[in-house]
C-alpha cells in the first residue's frame, strides 16, 4: 500500500509557478500553502512559527530579567508575573525548540533518503495545525489568568488541553519523520548509509514518541481531576508543575535537540571535504544522546548522586545518575570526536569550506553541549544546585543552542527549500552574534547557581516571590543583568536571521546551483530549489556519500 | 529566477515501493500507546501507594478503593473479548492473503462487533459500579485510566471499518492495512491486560 501522495497539479500549485501579479495568485498561493502535502512547507511552517516563538519568548526572559535585576519592581503586572513565567517556558519548549528540530527534519529528511514525499504528508500536515491550534490556546489560557497556579479554573482547564492538543501533533509528526527513515529510503541506502541528519531525526522522533506520551497521560489524569474530579488529587492547579514540568527542563530538552546536533555532525564532513570518519561511532553518539528521553520519563527533573556518603549508597546511585545524566554528555563528545577525526583527516584536501551553516551548527553543537553538562552537574547532591538557577541555565543552554543549530540547517538547506544561497559573509557573523548571547543568556544562571541565585519553574505567587527575590546572592543582580543581554542578543539574532532570508528569499535573484555547497548526500543530486516531489528520477545509493563519490571518482563507488 | 545549472547525475532507479509503511506506522503508534498508558498506570500504582499510607483524611487504610465492588465478571469478558478479537483481526490477514473477500468481511465484521461489545461492557462496568468522579480519590484516576482505554478501543473501531472499506472497496490484494490493523488489536489487547491486572485485579 502507498500512502505517498503524487500530486499531478504540483506544479500548478507550487509557488514559484503561481503568477504573483494578481491579488488572486496571492489567495491561490496562500491557499496552496494552508492545504499543501508538500513536507518541504509544511517543515517550512513549523520553522517559521517556531523562530516566532522563540524570539517571542527571549523578549519574555529579557522582560522577566528585567523584573528580577530589579528585585520584583513594577514594570510588569505582579498578578501577571506567573503566567509570563509559564508562557516563557512554554514558548521556549514547545513553542521554539520542538517544532524548529522537527520542522526542519519534516522539511530535510525525505529530501535526504530520496523520497518523493514525507510519509503521511496529511497527517503531518495535520499535526502541524495541532499544534499550532494548541500553542494558540495554551497562550490564550495563559493570558486569562490560566496554567500552573492559575486563578480561572477554566483557563487552568484550557491550558491542559491546549498542551495535550500540542502533544498530539508533536507525536503525529515525529511518527510521519520516522516512519519516512524506516521505509522510504532511496534503493540502496541501508540504515548504514542514512545520512547524519536523517539518523538524528529519526533518534529524535522516537525519542519524542517515547517522551510526550507520558506527558499527554499524566495530563489526561489532571484535566479529568481538575475538571470533573475534586481538584485536589493531583496538587490541584498548582501541582500541575510537579507532574508535568519536566517536559519544559534539562534533560527533556536535550532530545528535542537531537536533529540540530544531526545538522553538526552532517556539515563537518563538507566543510573538510571528507567522507565521515567512524560513520557507525558517530551513529551511536548521536543515539546516546536519545537515552536522554528515557531519563526525560524516568528520573523527570534529577536523579540525583551524593558523594559524600557510604560506598552501597553511593554505587547505588552512581550507576543510574551516569546512564541518565552521562551518557547523553558522552555522545556528544563522540559526536564532537568523529567530527575532529573527520576535520584531521580532511585537513589533506585543502582549505576546509567554512559556511555560515558549519559555523552556526558548530557553535550551537557546543552550547548544547554546555548543557548537557550543567544538567550533569545539577545531579550532584553535594553540589546543592537544586532549586537555583542552574536548571534554567542549562535549559536555556540547550534550547538556544539547538536554535542555532536549525539555523545552521536552514542557511545549509537554503538552495533545496527556496533555490537560493544565504551569504556566508552575512550570516556568518550573525552566528557569532547568536553563540554570545546564548552564552550571556545562560551561563550567568549557570555560574549564579553557585551563589544561590534562585530559579525554577513557579507554580504561585509565593514561588513567583522566591525566584524575584536576590537577598542572600553573592554578585546581587549582575548575574540576572548578564543573562537579559543574552536574551536581547537573542531576539536581535533571530530577528536578523529572520530579516536576511526574507531579502535573499524573496523577489527575483540568481538561481543557486544543484549542489553549491558541495552536499554529499543525495538530496544535492536534485534540482534548486527542489521540485514538489523532490526528484525527477530516484536516484540509487551504493555508500553513505554518493555526490562525494561522484565528484571524487567519477562516479559512485 | 535565471536557470539553475544541471543536477548532478546519479543513475536513476525504478521508485521504490514504499516497505510496510502503514505497518511500520501502526507500530510506532502503538510505541507511544504503551508509553502512555504504562505511564499512567505507573501513577496510578504511585497514587496508590501514596492512598495506602495515608488515606484520604490522613488516617492510613489496607484497601483501594474504598467502598467500591469491582464488577469482576465483566472487566474478566472484557479481556477475554480483546483477545478473542486479535484472532478474528488475524483471520482477516489470513483470508486478505488468499483473496477471499466473503472471509476477510466476515473476519473484519466480527472485529467491529466485539470492539462495540468491548466498549459496551466498559460502559457497564462505569454504571454498576456507581464511582462518582467527584468524591474521592479513586473517582478522578477511574475514569482517566479507563476513559483512556476506551478510547483506545474506539480508536481499533474505527480502524476496523477504515480497513473494511479498504480491503473490500477494490483493494483486497493490499493486505498491508490487515495486518497493521491486527497489529493495533494485538497491542491494545496488551494494553487492556495491564490495565486489568493493576485497576481491576491488584486494584
Amino acid at each position: 500500500m502507498t500512502t505517498i501522495d503524487t500530486r499531478p497539479d504540483a506544479d500548478a500549485v507550487s509557488g514559484d509557478a503561481v503568477d504573483d501579479s494578481t491579488v488572486v495568485s496571492f489567495f491561490t498561493t496562500a491557499g496552496a500553502w494552508v492545504v499543501t502535502t508538500d513536507h518541504k512547507r509544511i517543515g517550512r511552517i513549523f520553522v517559521g512559527v517556531g523562530l516566532l516563538a522563540l524570539a517571542a519568548s527571549a523578549v519574555l526572559g529579557l522582560l522577566l530579567g528585567l523584573e528580577r535585576a530589579d528585585d520584583g519592581s513594577a514594570l510588569l503586572d505582579a498578578d501577571a508575573l506567573l503566567q509570563l513565567f509559564q508562557a516563557y517556558r512554554v514558548g521556549l519548549v514547545f513553542g521554539a525548540i520542538i517544532p524548529l528540530t522537527l520542522g526542519l527534519a519534516v522539511a530535510i529528511v525525505p529530501l535526504q533518503v530520496g523520497a518523493r514525499s514525507i510519509a503521511f504528508p496529511r497527517v503531518a500536515l495535520t499535526g502541524c495545525y495541532a499544534w499550532l491550534g494548541g500553542l494558540a490556546l495554551t497562550m490564550a489560557a495563559l493570558g486569562r489568568n490560566g496554567g500552573i497556579g492559575g486563578g480561572d479554573a477554566n483557563m487552568v482547564d484550557l491550558f491542559l488541553a491546549g498542551h495535550g492538543l500540542m502533544i498530539v501533533g508533536l507525536v503525529a509528526a515525529a511518527g510521519c519523520v520516522a516512519t519516512t527513515v524506516l521505509t522510504t529510503r532511496a534503493p540502496g541506502m541501508t540504515m548504514r548509509r542514512v545520512p547524519l541528519f536523517a539518523w538524528s531525526s529519526l533518534v529524535g522522533a522516537i525519542g519524542i514518541v517515547l517522551a510526550l506520551p507520558v506527558v499527554f497521560g499524566v495530563i489526561v489524569y489532571l484535566f479529568v481531576d481538575h475538571r470533573l474530579g475534586l481538584g485536589a488529587n493531583f496538587g490541584g492547579g498548582e501541582g500541575i508543575a510537579d507532574w508535568i514540568g519536566w517536559a519544559f527542563s534539562v534533560p527533556a530538552v536535550a532530545v528535542y535537540s537531537l536533529p540540530a546536533l544531526g545538522v553538526a555532525a552532517e556539515l563537518v564532513p563538507v566543510t573538510f571535504r571528507q567522507r565521515q570518519a567512524m560513520r557507525g561511532v558517530a551513529y551511536a553518539g548521536l543515539a546516546l544522546v536519545g537515552v536522554t528521553a528515557l531519563a526525560a520519563t524516568t528520573q523527570q527533573f534529577v536523579h540525583d548522586v551524593t558523594i559524600d556518603t557510604d560506598a552501597t549508597t553511593f554505587f547505588e546511585g552512581v550507576f543510574p545518575f551516569l546512564i541518565f545524566a552521562g551518557l547523553p554528555v558522552l555522545g556528544v563528545l563522540v559526536v564532537m570526536a568523529t567530527g575532529a577525526l573527520t576535520a584531521k583527516q580532511g585537513a589533506a584536501n585543502g582549505r576546509p569550506r567554512i559556511s555560515a551553516g558549519f559555523v552556526f551548527s558548530f557553535l550551537g553543537l557546543g552550547m548544547v553541549f554546555v548543557g548537557l553538562v550543567a544538567n550533569f552537574l545539577l545531579g550532584i547532591t553535594d553540589l546543592e544546585l537544586l532549586g537555583t538557577s542552574m536548571e534554567e541555565g542549562a535549559t536555556v543552554y540547550v534550547v538556544y543552542g539547538s536554535a542555532l543549530g536549525v539555523m545552521g540547517g536552514l542557511a545549509f538547506w537554503a538552495p533545496k527549500l527556496w533555490g537560493r544561497v544565504l551569504p556566508d559573509a552575512k550570516a556568518i557573523p550573525l552566528a557569532l552574534l547568536g553563540v554570545l548571547a546564548t552564552i550571556l543568556a545562560a551561563l550567568p544562571l549557570c555560574v549564579g547557581a553557585f551563589f544561590d541565585l534562585p530559579g525554577g519553574i513557579p507554580a504561585n505567587d509565593a514561588q513567583v516571590g522566591a525566584v524575584l527575590s536576590l537577598d542572600g546572592v553573592d554578585g546581587g543582580s549582575i548575574w540576572i543583568v548578564l543573562s537579559l543581554v543574552g536574551h536581547a542578543l537573542m531576539v536581535l539574532t533571530v530577528l536578523a536571521f529572520a530579516g536576511l532570508m526574507l531579502a535573499k528569499f524573496t523577489g527575483d535573484g540568481e538561481a543557486a546551483e544543484a549542489n553549491p555547497a558541495g552536499g554529499q548526500t543525495i538530496e544535492w543530486s536534485t534540482a534548486s530549489p527542489a521540485p514538489a516531489d523532490n526528484y525527477e528520477h530516484v536516484a540509487t545509493v551504493a555508500s553513505a556519500e554518493p555526490l562525494f563519490d561522484l565528484a571524487q571518482e567519477g562516479s559512485p563507488s | 529566477m535565471t536557470t539553475a545549472a544541471e543536477p548532478l547525475a546519479l543513475p536513476a532507479a525504478a521508485p521504490p515501493a514504499p516497505r510496510r509503511q502503514l505497518f511500520v506506522a501502526t507500530a510506532i503508534a502503538a510505541m507511544a500507546g504503551t508509553m502512555l498508558v504504562g505511564g499512567m498506570l505507573a501513577v496510578w500504582v504511585l497514587l496508590r501507594e501514596r492512598y495506602l499510607d495515608v488515606g484520604l483524611a490522613g488516617e492510613a487504610i489496607d484497601r483501594f478503593p474504598v467502598g467500591y465492588i469491582i464488577t469482576e465478571v465483566a472487566t474478566n469478558v472484557m479481556l477475554m473479548t480483546i483477545w478473542a478479537l486479535c484472532l478474528f483481526a488475524q483471520w482477516a490477514v489470513y483470508a486478505g492473503n488468499r483473496g477471499d473477500r466473503a472471509h476477510t468481511a466476515l473476519a473484519l465484521a466480527v472485529c467491529g462487533i466485539l470492539a462495540i461489545a468491548f466498549i459496551n461492557a466498559q460502559a457497564f462496568v462505569w454504571v454498576d459500579m456507581g464511582v462518582p468522579v467527584a468524591a474521592d480519590y479513586y473517582g478522578a484516576l477511574f475514569y482517566a485510566m479507563t476513559g483512556t482505554m476506551t478510547a483506545i478501543a474506539i480508536a481499533g473501531l474505527v480502524y476496523s471499518t477504515v480497513a473494511a472499506f479498504r480491503a473490500l472497496g477494490g483493494r483486497l490484494r493490499e493486505t498491508e492495512i490487515l495486518s497493521a490493523h491486527a497489529l493495533y488489536w494485538y497491542w491494545a489487547a496488551a494494553a487492556y491486560s495491564a490495565v486489568w491486572f493493576v485497576v481491576y485485579v491488584t486494584k
